[in-house]
């Protein structure tokens, strides 16, 4: 690029060199008519060197001062904006990560809660279990204290209906035999009807 | 048109000094006026449009920039990635004329482009441009482009000078296409602006008949509007034509 330039530069400047000396020295051709031909007309060539000094200022301002001026702004513009794009773009993937941070969070949080939910429910399930089984032991051990109770007031109550029986026999036989009977031969006899009757 | 009872249509491309003595010792015409004032034009138009090198362009400096990319696109799609060193000349060379055609078609003002000696100059730097670029960037292998690929050598003696002649014309053409662009512009203005003239002697007939050079001569603006665009144009991207030819490896 460099040397294309340079050689952009020299060429212009020979260019322009060449030229003012051409129209300089220029035959002067004397044409009726057209005053653009009238070669003669010192005005005519003069216009040439002149023109090439000005192209050659006017070059050397746009060159230089001008169009550098003009890409600068172009260049900070699509600059500025390939960066508002980049800004954006990273943005939206910042937003997206959050995004699939906060559903997998509370997916997370979801599966904590069903499975803090399952414990504290089995937990409750066991201690109710645990409660039941307690009271109906204590029930049944005071069932069982119940029918011991019965059975003992049972056997008492049987025990004193041998009795009653023995003197209710022993009165009978002394009502209708005048004979007071053994007491023990009474006992004995009532505890073998009652043994064959099976009361107890 | 001051040139008594025949008017002369040629008479508006003279050349008359400016400053008196001083302007005819350094041969200083009014074509060098204009072509300061058109280049200040440009100047100016550039300056105060990118000179707020904002972000979001006005509407002045998107037309600086719709020119400077216009020139840029041309000069990189012709030419080539070494299109980007030639655009300044490119565009030095595309506003000069475009200027030049612009100015000229104020009432009373001067179109430089309008003399062969300018057209032919810029034609002719054209011309040393690329011959330079194609020498430094081709060598000698330059010349053998003036016998075209896969031709028969038995043709060579046929076509060798005829692409030189080709080759020579191009800074003829390049100039005349515009000079005679510019002048028959002009002309045509001044003769249908005499037909006004004429005219108005006939009293009020020709008062009434006068419209028609008028309007004729509004519809030529608009012509010439186009001529000095596309002119401009067309010798921009011969220019980008032959750099791309002289670049080429």
């Amino acid at each position: 690029m460099g040397v294309i330039t340079k050689t952009v530069r020299a060429g212009l400047l020979a260019t322009v060199c060449g030229v003012s000396l051409l129209a300089v020295s220029a035959p002067g051709a004397y044409a009726t008519g057209m005053p653009q031909l009238d070669f003669a007309n010192p005005l005519v060539t003069g216009q040439v060197m002149w023109g090439a000094i000005i192209f050659f200022v006017f070059y050397l301002v746009l060159s230089k001062a001008m169009l550098p001026g003009v890409a600068r702004v172009l260049h900070d513009r699509s600059q500025r904006i390939t960066g508002d794009l980049e800004v954006a773009r990273s943005a939206k993937q910042d937003a997206d990560k959050a995004v699939a941070e906060l559903q997998q969070a509370r997916k997370d949080a979801m599966a904590e809660a069903q499975a803090h939910l399952q414990k504290v429910l089995d937990e409750e399930h066991r201690a109710a279990d645990q409660q039941m089984q307690e009271i109906n032991a204590r029930l049944a051990s005071e069932i069982a204290d119940a029918e011991k109770n019965v059975a003992a007031e049972k056997a008492r109550a049987l025990s004193a209906l041998k009795e009653i029986a023995a003197d209710t026999t022993q009165a009978l036989v002394h009502r209708l035999t005048g004979v007071v009977p053994d007491a023990q031969l009474v006992a004995r006899n009532v505890e073998s009807a009652s043994a064959h009757r099976s009361i107890i | 048109m001051a040139g008594g009872s025949s008017i002369n249509v040629l008479e508006q491309f003279e050349l008359h000094p400016v400053l008196g003595g001083l302007g005819e010792a350094l041969r200083f015409s009014q074509s060098p006026l204009y072509m300061i004032a058109a280049v200040c034009l440009v100047l100016a138009f550039l300056y105060f449009g990118m000179r707020p090198a904002a972000v979001v362009p006005g509407r002045l400096q998107a037309a600086a920039e719709v020119c400077y990319e216009f020139i840029h696109n041309m000069a990189v799609d012709t030419i080539g990635p070494e299109g980007a060193a030639f655009f300044p000349f490119i565009f030095t060379l595309f506003f000069f004329i475009l200027a030049g055609n612009y100015i000229g078609l104020l009432p009373f003002s001067f179109t430089f482009t309008s003399h062969i000696a300018v057209t032919f100059a810029m034609a002719f730097m054209v011309f040393l441009l690329t011959v330079v670029v194609s020498l430094k960037v081709q060598g000698l292998r330059f010349f053998a482009h003036f016998m075209p690929d896969g031709a028969s050598p038995f043709l060579a003696p046929l076509l060798i000078p005829i692409e030189i002649l080709s080759f020579l014309s191009r800074p003829v053409s390049l100039s005349i296409r515009l000079f005679a662009n510019m002048v028959a512009g002009h002309v045509m203005f001044d003769i249908f602006a005499s037909f006004v003239i004429m005219l108005a002697g006939f009293g009020v007939v020709g008062d009434v008949f006068a419209i028609g050079p008028i309007a004729i001569n509004v519809a030529l603006m608009a012509l010439e509007l186009l001529v000095g665009v596309l002119q401009a144009y067309v010798f921009a991207i011969l220019t980008c034509i032959y750099l791309r030819e002289a670049v080429a490896h």
